[in-house]
């Protein structure tokens, strides 16, 4: 790849630019192929769309940045209604060449307005001359604004009349985009995925001062080899390297082995490294929780994950109507008078089954069912009396909004609510054995 | 009363807070890094009392971390333009609340509410910081309270509800903002922290830094209140077993709530003053004494009507009998008396209680309960040393091994010691004695293993046969050594605790006057608390009696009288039908019964002609149904209306 050339810059800014942006060149040569000089008019709006961590915003950023282009940056989620998203836009504006003076209060609720201030802004901070470039982080957001917004945007250098280019970043393609009204088609720009190499090489560029970068590259080396696999997120890379390397200078601290001894180091590292991957990358347990932990070279068994405490403690009717509730998603209607009648007689599992009914219904998920049915398997299912209390009620209600059941279809409830049981098989059958109840013998599936 | 009680509940909250607040303290000030701070805390499924300790929790997170505290839930937002605006709004009030004196402040405040994004806060809280930075000295002492850069803390109250979507936007944008505004996260989480997972993409919760916290079970919590409110002589007032038990199956079984727990012990304390004249004397005992005396003639009838009291009074001689049947003075006296006797019995049977549960507590299987409530009902429902639970957990206790005894007997002397019964002094010393007796055991076992072993060498020696015989003899002399030293004392122990137990152990509704202490109607309570709306509309409408109390809609067995509303006879006639009622045959059986009784004037008439007035009455009685969710209108079939209970009940 050769170096950055344009004859609008000084060449030591482009050469900073290049250092700042590795292995992105070719895609910045390409933005200031497009961008031309300061004064040239340039596209009026392009796409640029690539996975997550494809340094996207950073490259924006950093080009916009060196080259000192006007420019204003604005994350659509963060500015989640139109008003507040063009009125940040303006602010930034404003703001934009004149640090100094506070940003007066803007009012603008539509587009209409924002093509009018735009204008008056663009002509008072005298950028008349040159691209000013309004970049959309998350453009993904501007198709839940109104109707107008996202067209308006694509075309804002014709309605504003002003040298202004629109730069989306997203990541999905232009094609989940396009309204249906049709609009003005945007140049789009495709950022891949850093590859291993890439990665390796970004990694290792920020070593820490007191290593050598050799030694660091060594580290990201090994790191990347256990989580390469499971993870090419550049900034989930960036964190879980920092995390870990005080663990992997140990040897060299304490002085048992020195910098160019990879393999005494590796063997250090490596079952640390996959313990982090099934702890600190999954956030079972927090990144500070792992610091501690290395700093008291604890066992991480006794920390427990996330999801080690998936008991839920439920009061002993919640646990039956949890347990009738999902045997009412699972079987089907007309195997409840096999299994909660007493004198259901002797009835084959081939004899009823239906051709589609051989798959088995815990692949299919819950099925919907009506509040009756749950309360008839209930009563046949708990052994001692049980009476249809307001308690037994709410508890259903309740067990909604903790997300064990869902409500299914409209919300009427006087009109026969029907629920779904949204538990799993692990969970219930835990839940049972507390209860003592043999949930299994009850499942149509495990007959 | 309850404002007593309330404090304790607070008080208990605070407590169990205590350990997470010490933990937040420390981790609030590692906010460096991007990752947001946050806290998942496990609260347990019990809902209604999450409000109770979110509310002491962010009392406590303001006392002592920062002032800034919003607790939001996911009712008020549904998007998260709702969520800044509230977010925004109770920030901005606590912000009020800290400066009062700032008038200006305030007229800023509503105005910035119109725009409501995060760039507003972060320079709200750059000019609150920068205040409280150039502030007074005098103004310092609050301040050097909080960190230097107090963070703000932001409470999801119930993390299951709120919308995906707000919440991912809400993280993704404090996480791009957390240089400037350091948040701090606290999810509360009713189930299980998997909820955390399955809300959040990875990419998000990449952004979070989670630790966990785990707070006291609703059960311990509720051992805890039983403990500070019954197991005390310190409140006057007492729950029978049996409403101890509804009220604890109501916890165990439906809600785990320890807020409806209390609820319910208020409704019992309602009750119980208001349904009982004589709880006058429930208070305190020394002022009880003092309202004995200022009885009136009523209220002393009321004290011989009592049926404790009557019992009390057929135990007594002739002479005294008519005494306190006839002399109000004597009556007075007489109750006194019984009232310390009873005060006496409280203050004795709560010791012996917690130090029966001590030994219970730990024998296998626990024949009378793990926990001390459930011993407690035991004790009041019953003479508890006649119940076979107790025999076995006696026959348990004596298998027990010497270093379990010694340690359970050190306990017992404890809460002996602690508690304020004045003939308890016995007790201890007797309970010491036993320790001593054991601590001496220790040198004796040791000389009785000696002579065992030169017992064993003798055997070497002899030939088979005498083998044989020492073997059997050996046999013999354990069955019989079975008494060993300890063994005795170890029974010993056992009888003394036997006869504590049948000592200070009675049930209370042995005691005389155990009316006035004790609330009793436990079915006024499970009424109260455990409503059965379906039942209770099957019953009005079954049988109207019931509730209207008039005369003609008397019911007679399983037939319909026309006398009762036409509500009740369209719902019986309805019960007798299918999934789907054709309503042409609804209304024909239900104008024959109207007018049934009415039949010889007007027969022919109503044979094929439905009366005008008859049909609007089954109309309005078909919708009143139909609002009481008994049927609703099929598509399925015309002229057909669809059930929706299978049976009424």
């Amino acid at each position: 790849m050769p170096n950055l050339e344009h004859p609008a810059y000084p060449a030591a800014t482009l050469l900073r630019l290049e250092s700042l942006v590795p292995c992105r060149e070719s895609q910045v040569s390409m933005l200031l192929s497009i961008f031309g000089e300061r004064q040239q008019f340039t596209f009026p709006s392009i796409f640029i769309y690539g996975h997550t961590s494809s340094g996207k915003t950073y490259v924006m950023q950093t080009l916009l940045n060196t080259l000192q282009l006007p420019h204003v940056f604005v994350n659509c989620v963060e500015h989640f209604t139109s008003r507040l998203l063009l009125e940040e836009i303006l602010i930034q504006l404003q703001n934009c060449s004149s640090e100094s003076t506070p940003a007066s209060r803007v009012l603008c609720d539509t587009f209409n307005d924002f093509v009018r201030l735009f204008k008056q802004a663009v002509t008072s901070q005298d950028l008349q001359d040159q691209t000013v470039y309004i970049v959309l982080d998350r453009a993904e957001q501007l198709r839940e604004m109104e109707a107008n917004i996202l067209p308006a945007f694509l075309r804002l250098q014709e309605l504003t009349d002003r040298n202004v280019t629109v730069v989306l970043l997203s990541e999905i393609v232009w094609e989940l985009f396009r309204p249906s009204t049709g609009c003005f088609e945007p140049l789009t720009l495709y950022f891949p995925d850093y590859s291993i190499g890439h990665l390796q090489k970004i990694l290792s560029n920020n070593h820490p001062p007191e290593y050598s970068a050799d030694f660091y590259a060594a580290y990201i080396n090994i790191l990347l080899g256990v989580f390469y696999m499971v993870c090419r997120d550049l900034k989930e890379l960036q964190h879980l390297a920092a995390l870990n390397f005080s663990k992997y200078c140990e040897p060299v601290v304490r002085g048992e082995a020195s910098e160019r001894d990879t393999r005494k180091l590796w063997k250090n590292i490596e079952p640390h490294l996959k313990k982090a991957m099934q702890t600190v990358y999954l956030r079972e347990i927090s990144s500070s929780q792992w610091e501690r932990l290395q700093q008291d070279d604890g066992d991480p068994g006794q920390l427990k994950g996330l999801s080690a405490h998936a008991h839920v403690e439920l009061p002993y009717y919640s646990k039956f109507l949890l347990i009738a509730a999902y045997l009412a998603s699972y079987n089907p209607v007309r195997t409840d008078k096999r299994f909660f009648l007493k004198h259901h007689g002797k009835l084959k599992k081939t004899n009823f089954m239906k051709k589609h009914e051989k798959t088995s219904n815990h692949l299919l998920g819950p099925k919907p069912f009506p509040l009756d049915r749950l309360l008839a398997i209930l009563y046949s299912i708990v052994d001692s009396r049980v009476a249809p209390t307001a308690n037994i009620f709410s508890q259903i209600s309740s067990l909604v909004t903790l997300q064990l059941l869902s409500l299914v279809g409209h919300n009427d409830q006087l009109d026969g609510p029907r629920y779904k049981c949204t538990v799993s098989l692990d969970f219930i059958r835990a839940i049972a054995r507390t209860v003592n109840f043999d949930i299994i013998k009850y499942l149509y599936d495990f007959l | 009363m309850n404002k007593q009680f309330f404090d304790n509940l607070v008080s208990f909250l605070r407590r169990s807070h205590c350990e997470f607040r010490e933990k937040a303290t420390e981790w609030t000030c590692r906010t460096k890094s991007r990752e947001i701070p946050t806290a998942a805390l496990l609260l347990g499924v019990n809902v209604t009392d999450h409000d109770l300790t979110f509310k002491s929790l962010s009392e406590v997170i303001q006392n002592n971390i920062t002032p800034y505290v919003a607790s939001l839930q996911a009712k008020d937002c549904p998007a998260i333009k709702n969520l800044m605006q509230k977010l925004m709004g109770q920030l901005m009030n606590c912000c009020v609340d800290v400066d009062s004196s700032d008038e200006e402040d305030c007229a800023q405040v509503s105005q910035n509410r119109i725009r409501c994004s995060i760039t507003s806060l972060i320079s709200w809280y750059e000019n609150i910081t920068k205040k409280t930075d150039s502030e007074t000295p005098s103004r310092k002492r609050t301040s050097s309270r909080h960190l230097q850069f107090p963070p703000v803390v932001v409470i999801f109250k119930d993390m299951e509800s709120f919308t995906t979507k707000v919440l991912q936007d809400f993280i993704v944008i404090s996480s791009q903002h957390i240089h400037e505004l350091p948040i701090i996260l606290i999810f509360g989480i009713a189930t299980s922290p998997m909820i955390i997972h399955s809300l959040l993409p990875h990419s998000i919760s990449s952004l979070l830094c989670i630790e966990l916290f785990q707070s006291l079970s609703c059960k311990e919590h509720l051992s805890t209140i039983i403990d500070k409110l019954l197991l005390t002589t310190q409140f006057a007032f007492k729950l029978s077993e049996k409403v101890l038990q509804v009220l604890i199956n109501i916890f165990l079984y439906h809600d785990f709530s320890v807020q409806n727990f209390i609820k319910g012990f208020q409704l019992c304390i309602v009750e119980h003053f208001y349904s009982q004249p004589l709880s006058v004397l429930c208070c305190q005992l020394s002022e009880a004494k003092k309202r004995v005396n200022s009885l009136s003639h009523s209220q002393c009838e009321n004290i011989r009507r009592l049926p404790s009291f009557r019992r009390y009074v057929e135990s007594q001689e002739s002479e005294k009998q008519i005494a306190l049947l006839t002399s109000d003075n004597f009556l007075k006296e007489a109750v006194q008396k019984l009232l310390e006797d009873l005060h006496v019995y409280h203050e004795n049977y709560v010791p012996v209680l917690r130090c029966l549960h001590v030994f219970t507590s730990s024998l296998p299987k626990y024949p009378l309960g793990k926990q001390i409530r459930e011993l407690h009902c035991a004790c009041l429902e019953s003479r508890v040393w006649e119940t076979e639970d107790y025999e076995s957990s006696l026959q348990l206790a004596r298998m027990l091994n010497k270093s379990d005894l010694v340690t359970m007997l050190q306990k017992c002397v404890e809460i002996f010691v602690s508690s304020s019964g004045k003939d308890f002094d016995k007790v201890v010393e007797k309970l010491k004695d036993f320790l001593a007796q054991f601590q001496k055991l220790e040198g004796v076992c040791q000389e009785q293993e000696e002579s065992i072993s030169s017992q064993k060498e003798l055997q070497k020696k002899t030939d088979l046969y005498h083998l044989q015989k020492t073997l059997l003899e050996l046999k013999e002399s354990r069955r019989s050594k079975k008494m060993t030293k300890f063994e005795m004392l170890r029974f010993e122990v056992v009888d003394f605790i036997d006869s504590l137990v049948r000592n200070y152990l009675v049930p209370a509704d042995h005691k005389t006057l155990h009316e006035i202490m004790y609330f009793n109607t436990a079915s006024a309570v499970r009424e109260h608390l455990n409503a059965a709306p379906r039942i209770a509309l099957h019953t009005a409408l079954n049988n109207p009696y019931c509730y209207l109390k008039n005369q003609a809609s008397k019911s007679d067995g399983g037939s319909i009288s026309n006398k009762a509303p036409d509500v009740c006879i369209a719902y019986k006639l309805h019960l007798e039908c299918g999934r789907l009622i054709n309503l042409v045959d609804w209304l024909e059986a239900f104008s024959t019964v109207v007018t049934a009784v009415e039949g010889p004037n007007g027969d022919a008439a109503v044979s094929d002609q439905v009366d005008d007035v008859i049909h609007a009455r089954f109309i309005r009685a078909v919708s009143e149904l139909e609002l009481l969710g008994f049927i609703k209108p099929s598509k399925q079939k015309t002229d057909h209306v669809a059930r929706l209970t299978w049976g009424g009940c």
